[in-house]
C-alpha cells in the first residue's frame, strides 16, 4: 500500500545557539525525507533562516516537523493558499475590481467569475469585500 | 391580439404554453419582430439575484409554559422585534448582534447579522432563543432561553417591504481615498464603478410601466413561492422614463411575501457589505405574461436600451445633492469597463448575473411543467399617472 505523500514549503528560524547543530542532516537521514533549500540566510541578530520544501511519506513527515519543533527550531509554512468556496460564491462580480492581477475575473461568456488560482498571488484583497466570504484563506 | 392572463394559464394546464426567459424574449423580437413574438409567446421569464436590504422576516414561536409575552427577543443575540403580539418577532436583515464591533474597526466586517441568521433559518441550524418579558396575569413568564430550528416554528413568514427596484444607481467615488458602501467597496478616483441590477433580465423592467404585475401576482421568492404584495417602499413610478416606459433612474419597488419554510439557501443568502453592514442577498422571477404586443416590446428591450444613472458615492450620494455624473446603459456595465471622464473605469456587479438568469430558467420550466400557474393581479401598482413623488424627511 502506497502512502500518503506531503509536500510543502515551510520558513525555519534557527536561534543563535542550534546555527551549528546538524538538524537538517538528521531531518533528512533519521525521517527520509527529501528537501530543497529556497533560501537560506544568516541574519544580522545571528538567527538562521531557512526556506524550504520538504517532501516525503506523511507519517516521516509529521515526526520531521515534531522533532524540529523539539529541538527549538521554530516554523512556519510559506506559502498562504488562497480557495474560493464554490459552494457559496454567487458570482456576483464584486471581486473582478478588487483583485490586481486578473486571478478573479469575468468569464465572458457564461457572465461566471473564473478564479485562477495559478494567478493568484495571496495578497487576500478579496477576502474581506466578498459579500458572502467565498474567499478563504488556508494556510 | 390581447391574451388576458386566464387564457394563458388554460394553456399552461394543457401544457400548450410558449414560454421563454428575458434573454430568449429580446432574441426573438429582434429576429421576428415585436407582432409575431407577441402572438408566439405567452409568458416571459425575468430573475434577479442581488442584495435586497429592506428585507425580513415574521416569524411566531408558540408559547411557553407557562406563558409569557416576549418584550424583548433576541435570536443568536440579534434582537428581532417584539412590539407585537405575545409571540410574534419581526427579525430584520441588517440587524446587528447586540456585541458586533459595528464600524469602530473601520471599515468593519460585519460577518453575522440578520441576513445570515434568516439564511441559518432556511438551513435547519439551530439558532439560540431568548427572551425578556414584564409578566402580567395572563403571562407571567420572565424570562426564556432555549434552541429552536424552522421546523419548530409555527408559522415563518418572509415580508420584505422593499425588493426588486426597477433600475437603481451605478456607484462611484470621486474622493481620493476608499470608501465602502452598500454598493461594495469604492477605490478612489474612479478606480471602479459598481452596478446593481440584472439589465434586461429584472422583473420590473421587463413590465417597466406595471401593467400585468400587482397585488397577487405569483413569483419565485427565495426558491419558494411567493407574491406580489403591493408596490413597496419607495415606489416612484412618475420617475423619468425613455419612449418605450423604461425608467432612467431607480423607480418602482415591490413588497413581496413569501413562506421561510419552502426557501433554499441557494437563494436566500445573509451577505457581509464591508465597512457597511448586513443585507440579503433573494432570488426574485416573475413572469411575464405577454398580454400584448406592448408588453412583448417591453420584454424584448436589451440592455443597450436601459440606462441608470452614475452617482458618486464620495459626496453626492451621502449629501443627498441628487446629482449624477451621467448615464451608462447596462450593455457596457455587463462589458466590464465604461468611460467616465475620460478615464477607462472597471465595472462590477454586485447582483449576480448568472443566478438571474438560472432563475428565470427555473421559473420557465416550472410553468412549462404546469407546476407554476400566473396570479392574477387584483389591482395593479401605482404608475406614471399616480403623480406619487419620492419625499425626504425634513
Ligand atoms: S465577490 Fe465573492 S461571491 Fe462574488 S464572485 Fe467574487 S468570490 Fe464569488
Ligand atoms: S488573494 Fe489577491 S491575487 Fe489572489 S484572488 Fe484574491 S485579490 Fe486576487
Amino acid at each position: 500500500m502506497s502512502e500518503k505523500q506531503v509536500s510543502k514549503k515551510i520558513v525555519l528560524h534557527f536561534p543563535k545557539s542550534l546555527i551549528n547543530e546538524p538538524i537538517v542532516y538528521r531531518l533528512i537521514k533519521d525521517f527520509n525525507l527529501k528537501y530543497n533549500i529556497l533560501k537560506a540566510q544568516i541574519l544580522p541578530d545571528q538567527e538562521g533562516l531557512m526556506v524550504m520544501d520538504l517532501s516525503g511519506k506523511e507519517k516521516d513527515y509529521k515526526k520531521g516537523i515534531d522533532y524540529l519543533k523539539k529541538t527549538g527550531v521554530s516554523m512556519q509554512l510559506l506559502s498562504k493558499d488562497i480557495r474560493r468556496d464554490e459552494d457559496s460564491c454567487t458570482h456576483c462580480g464584486a471581486c473582478i475590481v478588487i483583485c490586481p492581477t486578473e486571478a478573479l475575473r469575468p468569464d465572458k461568456k457564461t457572465g461566471k467569475v473564473i478564479f485562477d488560482s495559478e494567478k493568484c498571488i495571496a495578497c487576500e484583497l478579496c477576502i474581506d469585500p466578498c459579500p458572502v466570504r467565498a474567499m478563504e484563506l488556508h494556510f | 391580439m390581447a391574451k388576458t392572463i386566464k387564457e394563458i394559464n388554460e394553456k399552461i394546464k394543457k401544457g400548450k404554453a410558449v414560454v421563454v426567459t428575458a434573454d430568449e424574449m429580446t432574441e426573438l423580437v429582434k429576429k421576428e419582430g415585436v407582432k409575431k413574438a407577441a402572438v408566439k409567446v405567452d409568458v416571459v421569464t425575468t430573475g434577479t439575484f442581488g442584495p435586497m436590504c429592506s428585507s425580513g422576516v415574521f416569524l411566531n414561536f408558540g408559547h411557553t409554559n407557562p406563558k409569557m409575552k416576549f418584550s424583548k427577543v433576541w435570536l443568536n443575540n440579534i434582537e428581532a422585534y417584539a412590539g407585537l403580539a405575545a409571540v410574534d418577532v419581526y427579525l430584520g436583515a441588517t440587524q446587528m448582534p447586540e456585541n458586533d464591533p459595528l464600524n469602530r474597526m473601520y471599515p468593519g466586517k460585519f460577518l453575522y447579522g440578520g441576513g445570515h441568521l434568516i439564511e441559518d433559518l432556511i438551513r435547519k441550524k439551530k439558532i439560540d432563543f431568548r427572551a425578556e418579558s414584564y409578566g402580567t396575569d395572563c403571562y407571567p413568564r420572565k424570562e426564556f432561553k432555549t434552541k429552536i430550528t424552522l421546523n419548530d416554528l409555527n408559522e415563518a413568514f418572509m415580508l420584505n417591504p422593499r425588493n426588486a427596484y426597477q433600475n437603481y444607481n451605478c456607484a462611484v467615488n470621486l474622493s481620493d481615498k476608499t470608501i465602502y458602501t452598500y454598493m461594495g467597496v469604492l477605490k478612489p478616483n474612479l478606480g471602479n464603478a459598481n452596478f446593481c441590477s440584472a439589465g434586461h433580465y429584472s422583473p420590473l423592467l421587463n413590465d417597466p410601466l406595471y401593467r400585468t404585475i400587482g397585488v397577487g401576482t405569483r413569483i419565485f421568492l427565495g426558491g419558494g413561492e411567493g407574491f406580489v404584495v403591493s408596490s413597496g417602499t419607495q415606489h416612484s413610478p412618475c420617475a423619468k422614463r425613455n419612449t418605450k416606459g423604461i425608467p432612467e433612474t431607480p423607480a418602482g419597488t415591490l413588497m413581496v411575501q413569501g413562506d421561510l419554510k419552502m426557501m433554499s439557501p441557494e437563494w436566500v443568502r445573509g451577505v457581509s457589505m464591508l465597512g457597511y453592514g448586513v443585507s440579503l442577498m433573494i432570488g426574485i422571477g416573475i413572469p411575464i405574461p405577454v398580454v400584448d404586443e406592448e408588453i412583448a416590446a417591453s420584454c424584448g428591450t436589451s440592455d443597450e436600451e436601459i440606462v441608470c444613472p452614475v452617482v458618486d458615492y464620495s459626496k453626492d450620494y451621502p449629501a443627498a445633492t441628487g446629482k449624477s455624473l451621467g448615464k451608462v446603459s447596462y450593455s457596457m456595465l455587463k462589458s466590464g469597463q465604461i468611460e467616465l471622464r475620460g478615464k477607462k473605469v472597471p465595472t462590477a456587479s454586485l447582483s449576480s448575473y448568472p443566478g438571474a438568469v438560472k432563475i428565470a430558467g427555473i421559473l420557465k420550466k416550472n410553468i412549462l411543467r404546469g407546476k407554476f400557474l400566473l396570479g392574477e393581479p387584483q389591482s395593479l401598482l401605482p404608475g406614471p399617472d399616480s403623480g406619487i413623488k419620492f419625499k425626504s424627511l425634513k
